[in-house]
């Protein structure tokens, strides 16, 4: 999926279209309503709420800053529980490894529990190459791959689609990948759900290798969490003969209890549940039940040079709930296409220019994806300050400066395109710190307010285009105080 | 250099500037939320059950095995996968064909099975949650995931928490778990809840007293 | 107790009336208000667009000119939330970056000692009835910034359900950002324009004649969606409907 978002438009650019339809607009205004209101009832039922969220903020960043420790914890747990652990320091690498030990087994076919961490690495194009066939098993990550799309939400991948679009991709698309889609198939989501069915079961039964990511790794037992809905989770998980999963050195708890904090947090900020259907968990293998071989590969691909920034570092808390998206007003409207990743909204706008770095157009305007409006903080389960981090990174963009990539430090230069910006930031400080060059532009702009238009052109259009422009009074406040003496004079 | 050591070079350069000094972790959350008598815990464990459309029935010892009898019957199961120590008694009044779970059962096999009868290891009130750990009364994992009806039985009050924290401390992490609060379901459609894709459709938990 | 208004150099500039109402409203109650000719800018704009650098001498003319009050007021919860928010947060960084404790103690003075205007009649005067009459149907936008990086809570409410004549009417999806957002507006100004438009429908279908806030930044964003837009609605600043008295109105 990564190679798919190559050449992304910046992101204002992605949005407008996205605006300007209204198809798209509907859906994403439909569901993430929906789920706005049930989260807030979910999270409302705990009046501990505000004990977890710190709680999970403090176990994540006491795992970031031992992160050493905790990684060689897990690997020592999960290879006495008899799991082989492999290290992948970006996404080529954790493809390669698949590819390899996929190839191992003889199979020629892999089926996928839904993972960030694969769709962030392109595993699925990087297996095809290799002439392996990955199937999404997920609902949502079957419909984008049977509608050859990307992804555009984190939990959701396809809610920019509604159920019509859902059934008509089904009839067209289903056939060409195993079973159809029913005869007379309709729209309603429980005859969409059954049509999943029928199509991967067959898919399930024969797996003999299955590829996950992981919600939490626990390093003091080696312990695997996969949290999950539909029960495909599950299939992939237990039914296959060789298990591979990806997981993002972050995922780390220290503790078997640290599990008490997430498994309250995670249900609640993501689909609204007291507790999804399922979750699966797993150390290593066990005789007779579930994988004979496990595989656990631990993947980098920027999350060291995020955790080298002392402000950006706390994305790395993320636990992927994508309550930040669905709350997000920026990206009710934009959609999760516009941010070029496979981690839109606001978590995307931070994560992907720290893990990608801010080089590319789509990866610098991110952090400008966003009002500040702080939505985003309010409902995030480990309490990361995205607005935070998104003026920080802002300054990355405009003042570049010391940042880590592929662990090496270096110098960022200020990102091109902003030196207009830059100069009038520097005049409107030097005016701003003179008072006398303030008042002197207040009073030149009252007087020649009768000249000024209430919409402009070239460049301010971008104001101008959907609002008028406010009134230029006919005094500045500081005139009327000094005239007046604060109104004590009694003048108006 | 192996991508182990970079990665934990990186990792290691990365936290440079981390001060030694830090607070300990304070669990300021609660251990079960809310108080309830034990049968009060009992009856929120059915409501959650309930609410995730589970159907709940409640029984005691002695009228369990005309229950189940009654829930497979209903069901039209011919068949029916049983854990290797399920208690015998609990399947004396059933005619279903039993299949036995064992490692050589394919998964195409238990596909063509009707019913799964379990215990469980433990189950959570506040969640609506059954957990299982695959001792001998529940089986391999997979035998409560491919039938897609499944009758889940809870020893009541001892198997039931209050809370997820609770369930965890019960809970030995080397066993493979699975916790189940429903049956299957997706909210991949419009961000809205739909019950039955892949796992069992129908999730029946005999709630059995005594 | 002195008291200095802190204006904001956009109301300053463009909303004087707003500055106006507030000086009314807090001699009315008894409060002898100075603004102090030096303020300016209190760097927000420079800080939220990446300038944090460029935003350090602003902060620090903020803090020499108001370090001697003992309360600074302002009409705005964003330059507000600046102060209080993130010049804790500028010291922070200046010491991360080996430039010592200078700023942050520069700095801190003045954080605890401002208030926007609502709280400062609340917390601090203890009204909620200020003796305003403001005979219209008002509905209430809480602005992102006062909602929540200051915590304003309902304080803005019980001061406006006090206003004799006022009636009140709930905005749907309230708590919803308008869609300004500083820079936001101009650098992602389709995604700010139709979070606008949706904002200006919202207000439309309470039937309210009056969009109150106290932001005139949001308001600014607001009014000139509903002016493009012709509705009827007009964006009043909160200082001016708490200012309005009955002889006002029969003058």
């Amino acid at each position: 999926m990564s190679g798919t978002f190559v050449g992304m438009p910046a992101f204002p650019e992605a949005a407008r279209t996205a605006v300007r339809n209204p198809t798209l607009r509907g859906n994403l205004r439909h569901a993430t309503h929906t789920i706005r209101d049930k989260r807030a009832r979910a999270v409302a039922e705990l009046d501990d709420w505000a004990a977890l969220r710190e709680a999970g903020k403090r176990i994540k960043d006491h795992t970031l800053r031992h992160l050493d420790r905790y990684l060689v914890q897990v690997e020592e747990a999960v290879t006495a529980a008899g799991g082989t652990v492999h290290w992948a320091a970006d996404a080529q690498e954790a493809n390669a490894i698949v590819a390899r030990l996929v190839k191992e087994t003889g199979e020629s076919e892999v089926v996928k529990v839904k993972s960030m961490a694969t769709q962030e690495t392109g595993l699925n194009e990087a297996l095809e190459a290799e002439g392996i066939r990955a199937y999404e098993t997920d609902l949502a990550e079957l419909i984008v791959q049977l509608g050859k799309d990307r992804p555009s939400h984190i939990l959701v991948p396809a809610i920019h689609r509604n159920r019509g679009e859902i059934r008509d991709i089904f009839r067209s698309e289903m056939s060409e990948w195993g079973r159809p889609a029913p005869e007379g198939l309709t729209d309603t989501p429980a005859e969409l759900a059954e049509a999943a069915r029928l199509h991967l079961r067959e898919k399930f039964l024969r797996a003999r290798v299955g590829v996950s990511g992981a919600n939490f790794m626990v390093a003091e037992t080696g312990t695997l969490v996969v949290v999950e809905s539909e029960g495909n989770g599950r299939m992939c998980l237990t039914l296959p003969e060789t298990l591979i999963s990806v997981v993002g050195i972050e995922k780390i708890v220290p503790k078997w209890q640290d599990l008490e904090v997430f498994l309250q947090t995670l249900p609640r900020s993501s689909t609204a549940e007291r507790m999804n259907p399922y979750t699966s968990m797993w150390t290593g293998t066990t005789d007779e039940d579930g994988p004979r071989t496990f595989h656990l590969v631990l993947l980098d691909n920027g999350r060291t040079d995020t955790l080298a920034d002392e402000v950006g570092r706390q994305a790395l808390r993320c636990i992927r709930c994508s309550a930040c998206l669905n709350v997000c007003p920026v990206y009710e409207r934009a959609g999760g296409h516009a941010y070029g990743s496979v981690y839109p909204g606001p978590i995307g706008a931070i994560l992907s220019p720290q893990l990608r770095g801010t080089g590319s157009e789509i990866d610098a305007s991110l952090p400008y994806a966003s009002s500040l409006c702080g939505a985003c903080y309010e409902v995030c389960p480990v309490a990361i300050d995205i607005p935070e981090v998104l003026v920080h990174l802002r300054e990355r963009v405009v003042q570049g400066g010391p940042a880590v990539r592929r662990g090496n430090r270096v110098v960022l230069k200020p990102a091109r395109g902003h030196a207009a910006e830059r100069a009038a930031m520097r005049a409107a400080q030097w005016a701003f710190t003179h008072p006398g060059a303030l008042r002197t532009g207040q009073r030149l702009a009252s007087r020649t307010r009768r000249l000024h238009p209430r919409t402009l052109p070239g460049p301010g259009r971008a104001w101008s285009g959907s609002r008028d422009l406010p009134e230029v009074p006919a005094e500045p406040f500081r005139d009327w105080w000094q005239r007046t003496r604060g109104g004590k004079d009694g003048a108006k | 250099m192996s991508s182990r050591e970079r990665i934990l070079g990186r990792v290691r350069r990365a936290l440079a500037d981390v001060p030694a000094d830090e607070a300990p972790l304070v669990r300021g959350y609660l251990r079960e939320h809310g108080r309830r008598s034990t049968a009060e815990t009992v009856e929120l464990l059915a409501e959650n059950l309930a609410d995730y459309r589970a159907i709940v029935h409640r029984s005691t010892d002695g009228q369990l095995p005309e229950l189940l009898m009654r829930l497979l019957g209903e069901h039209g199961s011919g068949s029916v996968v049983v854990p290797p120590e399920l208690p015998a008694y609990w399947l004396e009044a059933v005619d279903a064909t039993r299949i036995h779970d064992r490692a050589a059962n394919t998964p195409q096999e238990l596909d063509r099975v009707d019913s799964v009868v379990t215990g469980c290891a433990v189950a959570v009130a506040e969640t609506g949650t059954i957990v299982l750990d695959g001792s001998p009364d529940q089986g391999r994992r997979r035998i409560t995931l491919v039938p897609d009806h499944h009758v889940c039985v809870v020893r009541v009050p001892d198997q039931v928490v209050s809370s997820v924290p609770q369930a965890l401390e019960r809970l030995d992490p080397t066993r493979p778990l699975t916790w189940i609060s429903g049956p299957s379901a997706t909210s991949d459609i419009e961000l809205d809840r739909v019950e039955g894709v892949h796992g069992p459709r129908t999730l029946e938990v005999v709630l059995v007293e005594g | 107790m002195r008291v200095a208004l802190f204006l904001t150099c956009v109301n300053d500039t463009l909303f004087p009336e707003t500055g106006r109402a507030v000086v009314k409203l807090l001699t009315r109650l008894g409060v002898e208000v100075d603004f102090p000719m030096g303020q300016t800018c209190c760097g927000q704009a420079h800080y939220n667009t990446g300038y944090r650098h460029e935003a350090e001498p602003l902060a620090r003319h903020f803090a020499e000119v108001f370090g001697e009050y003992d309360a600074i007021v302002t009409p705005s919860g964003s330059c507000g939330a600046m102060v209080r928010e993130l010049y804790p947060r500028m010291g922070e960084r200046a010491r991360a970056e080996g430039r010592g404790d200078t700023l942050a103690a520069t700095l801190a003075p003045v954080v605890p000692k401002t208030y926007e205007l609502t709280e400062f009649l609340v917390d601090v005067l203890g009204v909620t009835d200020v003796g305003a009459y403001y005979p219209h149907t008002v509905t209430y936008h809480p602005t992102c910034h006062g909602l929540r990086s200051l915590g304003l809570g309902d304080r803005p409410r019980r001061l406006l359900e006090a206003v004799k004549g006022l009636a009140l009417v709930e905005l749907p999806g309230a708590e919803e950002c308008c869609g300004f957002g500083g820079t936001f507006s101009v650098k992602n100004a389709d995604v700010s324009a139709a979070m606008g438009a949706d904002k200006v429908r919202n207000a439309e279908s309470t039937g309210a004649d009056v969009l109150c806030a106290a932001d005139n930044s949001c308001l600014m964003h607001i009014g000139g969606t509903m002016t493009r837009l012709r509705t009827g609605m007009r964006p009043v600043h909160i200082a001016e409907i708490l200012a309005g008295t009955e002889e006002a109105v029969t003058v």
